[in-house]
């Protein structure tokens, strides 16, 4: 097959040394070009200019909730009336099927609605319940945010695909879903404005 | 042999290529353009940070009254490499806010709000505006093109995102274009509405006066056609028209149109400095390469005959 | 040449596959230990080259396809969105369109290695004809892709080529429409550039292993020319010493090809493709390309009626012949010895071509008018000519040098030439 095949494992260290140097290199950019090749899937600067977004509340009366596009998911903004705020904080946490606040501006909390409705600068304030409205089932979205529509056996919210109950303040209370609707990062910047994000 | 000839033939089709891509339009020719150095040049050249602050104010005071940006975000400005980036917070900003993501700039956020963007349909159906946030884009100074042809003359002024890359020499051309006004010579006319410049592309032929042409409309021998041609926006810069902060930097023409060049190259290429800085470490980590694969190829081969 | 199969299974997995499989041999035989000539110089690493181009361009193409969007309205703005917003996008697409033309580059180099070498000759006509089938099919695929990003070159210059077509006598309107898909480039034509610039890449890469398969039957050709007689003594095996060589000329390669993207990435490209189209302003001068120049010039230069034939379909005509005529240059060329290395007459005409070549690719992007005109009718003369007239004549006309018995014999005697060619028969030529 070739004419020198054999005596070319004559000086065996140096000759490795070199190739495998020489491997190891190209191994090494080889690795590189893998970096932009992936990273380019990442979220892009225009998608993560929109990380946040800025809600005006000062349309929503009291009982109602809109519904806002934050991130491509829906986030609920619930003015609870001072019925559903007394019936969500007389309810035990041992009562809840997930006793974690699921609140993302402090997680370290229990699911008590002070918790639930902790902004990110720690303060709670009970009239303004804030949700990502994705169901922790599977990813419907509950029912419950528009006036007629079902609010579920304990007043809150419903999902429609297999029969999850969320409460006034959108803990799990019955249902398939395991784990509370969770409260995304928001702030107050001022009495009526909130920024989600 | 063959070995030196094909060198050659290589070396002569790029130079094919060069010639072409430099290649000129035909009709008029122009004046050969100015060339200031600019500091984002050569291999290792980065954006003058303070250049492009100034430049982006030239443009927002002058340019951006007629002519849109629309590739360009507000949050660019805050970007790294862009003109108002900023590494760490200055004195004053709270703690929570990170202000090297672009978004987040305060510069940037005060920049964007003073700009009005249509937004909407509200509740009611209606279009609003509101100040501009920095995921916005720039907003075009007219509602659609047929508006910014109707408020020009019929000459839409052109988008300036991609000016600098969009032209042949594209900051030769725009430093040149900006400081090359003058008064027209006098074998021609211009028309009301119209501005001699002697570094924009047309051909001055059409313009000489009747008594350099012969009868048949050609140009009669010996006389010169003129470099450059007319178009229909007047010389934008004026000496102090504009006032810098910086009490050092010379309030002129050349000065404006030198700053607001460089910051127009890095509307059109503002990821220039991430790319060079990669091209050196690429380049550098493939000459190393070369030379280990080069002393394998040698190792290998160092027991044949060929 | 076609050789016994020398690999050997270890481990109970390589066996186990070998029975059911063979897919490792298949590797082993064609990448590891297919004997190549020895005397392989720098030219016979391009093949390599090639190989990482298509891979690169497919690689970036893939990427750029999941940010781009094909659509008169969004086409412009979503390769400035690649540029300004995806992370390393600008990166990706610098890679892809400067690919372009480094792909093109070696394509050449590889294209002239054959013609002066005499790759193309028996029996390595399949190989040649299967090389130009890629070519043909890279033209396309270039060309579309340069449409895609919408600029005002994009839409003129799919606007012109596209109306080549309208020069075929009776059906050349209709198919013209055909290719439009309406009445004038538009989104019907984009989005069809798109699916067939994402499509024909990978039939590219199909006729490459075909191409692979095609070399592998007869063996390398080498600059001698001469077939190898004995393998022990005229070939290595290809791992680990034309990996080598190739990875260090890719290497080499990839130096040329960073420099381009990282410091000059928009020289290779037409500033009037940062202007998004416009289907009411034609540029002042439309340009293909770099790569396309030769054939541009040859388009043009037909600016008169061949009998019955107009210029308009002469100068199509001529085109599209001076790239099919390739096709048949096995049979046109009737010298019995491959390499011009010992053809010493063919040698100046091939030298003439190269600078014709070049010369076309230069009147190409000058203005289609005065002298340009005339040198490029010129070059298009002896374009044809070299391959219909001149290399059938000189192979019954010249008198070769004498060929060495082997190629040992050929790299053995006295070491005066570093590149490989110590035949005392093969003096420079200039």
């Amino acid at each position: 097959m070739s004419a020198i095949s054999d005596h070319d494992l004559e000086e065996p260290t140096r000759r490795d040394f070199i190739h495998l140097v020489a491997g190891s290199a190209a191994a090494v950019g080889a690795a590189g070009v893998v970096v932009p090749l992936v990273h380019q899937m990442n979220p892009d600067a225009s998608v993560l200019a929109l990380a946040t977004k800025e809600v005006d509340l000062s349309s929503i009366e009291v009982g109602q909730a809109i519904k806002v596009m934050w991130q491509g998911k829906p986030v609920f903004i619930r003015r609870r009336t001072a019925e559903e705020i007394a019936v969500a904080e007389e309810t035990p946490v041992s009562d809840l099927p997930d006793d974690r606040s699921r609140n993302l501006n402090d997680e370290a909390l229990d699911a008590s609605d002070t918790a639930r409705t902790t902004a990110s600068d720690g303060v709670a304030r009970p009239e303004w319940l804030v949700l990502v409205g994705v169901c922790t089932h599977l990813g419907c979205i509950p029912l419950g945010t528009s006036q007629g529509e079902i609010k579920g056996d304990y007043n809150g919210w419903f999902c429609p695909c297999h029969g999850s109950h969320y409460d006034t303040a959108g803990r799990i209370r019955k249902g398939p879903a395991p784990e509370n609707l969770p409260v995304p990062p928001y702030e107050f910047i001022s009495d009526s404005v909130v920024k989600i994000g | 042999m063959f070995t030196r000839k094909t060198i050659v033939t290589a070396l002569a089709s790029l130079g094919v290529i060069g010639v072409a891509a430099t290649a000129f339009a035909a009709g008029g020719t122009v004046k050969e353009y100015k060339h200031p150095h600019f500091h984002f040049e050569g291999v290792f050249g980065t954006y003058d940070k303070d250049a492009l602050q100034r430049g982006y104010q030239v443009y927002r005071t002058v340019c951006a009254s007629c002519h849109s940006m629309e590739q360009v975000s507000f949050r660019n400005l805050g970007q790294k490499g862009g003109p108002f980036y900023l590494d760490s917070c200055p004195a004053g900003v709270p703690a929570s806010v990170n202000c090297s993501n672009p978004n987040e700039n305060p510069i940037v956020k005060a920049i964007a709000a003073e700009y009005q963007i249509q937004d909407g349909p509200d509740d009611f159906g209606d279009m609003f505006m509101r100040p501009g946030l920095p995921s916005d884009r720039f907003p075009s100074p007219y509602a659609n093109d047929q508006m910014g042809r109707m408020a020009n003359g019929g000459a839409l002024p052109p988008d300036l995102s991609l000016m600098t890359k969009a032209r042949h020499h594209g900051p030769a051309y725009i430093y040149s274009l900006l400081t090359g006004y003058e008064d027209p010579p006098a074998s021609v006319e211009v028309a009301p509405g119209q501005h001699y410049n002697p570094y924009y592309a047309g051909d001055m032929s059409q313009l000489l006066k009747p008594e350099y042409l012969d009868d048949e409309g050609h140009v009669v021998d010996g006389v010169n056609v003129p470099y450059g041609g007319v178009l229909a926006m007047a010389a934008p810069l004026v000496d102090g028209i504009i006032d810098y902060a910086d009490e050092d930097t010379p309030e002129t023409v050349e000065q404006y149109a030198k700053d607001v060049t460089e910051f127009l190259v890095w509307a059109a290429e503002p990821k220039l400095e991430a790319r060079k800085k990669l091209g050196v470490m690429t380049v550098g980590y493939l000459l190393i390469l070369c030379g280990l694969l080069y002393w394998s190829y040698r190792e290998v081969w160092s027991n044949v005959d060929h | 040449m076609s050789h016994e199969s020398t690999y050997d299974p270890q481990s109970g997995v390589e066996k186990w596959l070998d029975k059911r499989l063979p897919l490792v041999r298949l590797m082993y035989d064609s990448f590891v230990d297919f004997p190549s000539p020895k005397n392989l110089n720098y030219w016979w690493t391009f093949g390599g080259i090639l190989a990482i181009c298509l891979v690169v361009q497919i690689l970036t193409g893939i990427i750029l396809a999941m940010h781009y969007t094909p659509h008169v309205d969004y086409a412009f703005d979503s390769v400035e969105h690649i540029m300004r917003d995806v992370n390393y996008g600008w990166l990706l697409r610098y890679v892809h369109a400067n690919g372009a033309s480094m792909f093109f580059l070696a394509v050449y180099i590889h294209m002239f290695r054959g013609l002066y070498y005499g790759s193309y000759k028996e029996p390595r006509e399949m190989l040649w004809i299967l090389g130009v089938v890629i070519f043909l099919l890279m033209m396309a695929t270039a060309f579309m892709g340069y449409v895609l990003p919408w600029g005002q070159m994009s839409y003129w210059g799919a606007t012109v080529i596209t109306n080549l077509f309208s020069a075929i006598p009776v059906v050349g309107e209709s198919i013209r429409t055909l290719l439009w898909g309406g009445f004038s480039v538009d989104n019907a034509t984009l989005n069809r550039f798109f699916s067939l610039h994402y499509l024909l890449p990978f039939a590219i890469a199909g006729v490459v292993v075909l191409h692979i398969w095609a070399l592998h039957i007869p063996g390398n050709n080498n600059p001698t020319g001469v077939e190898v007689k004995n393998v022990k003594k005229d070939t290595v095996p290809f791992h680990p010493y034309y990996t080598v060589k190739d990875g260090f000329a890719i290497a080499v390669f990839l130096v040329l090809f960073s420099i381009f993207v990282f410091f000059a990435p928009n020289s290779l490209g037409h500033p009037d493709n940062y202007i998004e189209a416009n289907p009411l302003a034609t540029p002042a001068h439309i340009v293909p390309e770099w790569y396309f120049l030769p054939f541009y010039a040859i388009l043009r230069a037909i600016t008169f009626d061949i009998g019955p034939i107009p210029a308009k379909l002469g100068g199509v005509i001529a085109m599209f012949s001076s790239i099919l005529v390739l096709f048949v240059l096995p049979w046109l060329d009737t010298s019995k010895v491959r390499s011009m290395r010992y053809r010493p007459i063919a040698k100046l005409w091939f030298a003439i071509f190269a600078v014709v070549a070049c010369a076309l690719g230069y009147l190409g992007g000058q203005p289609a008018e005065g002298v340009y005109v005339t040198l490029a009718q010129i070059c298009t003369a002896y374009y044809f000519g070299y391959f219909l007239i001149i290399l059938p004549l000189l192979g019954i006309m010249e008198t070769p040098k004498p060929l060495p018995a082997s190629i040992a014999d050929a790299v053995l005697p006295p070491k005066s030439d570093a590149s490989g060619g110590a035949i005392p028969a093969a003096q420079p030529a200039e």
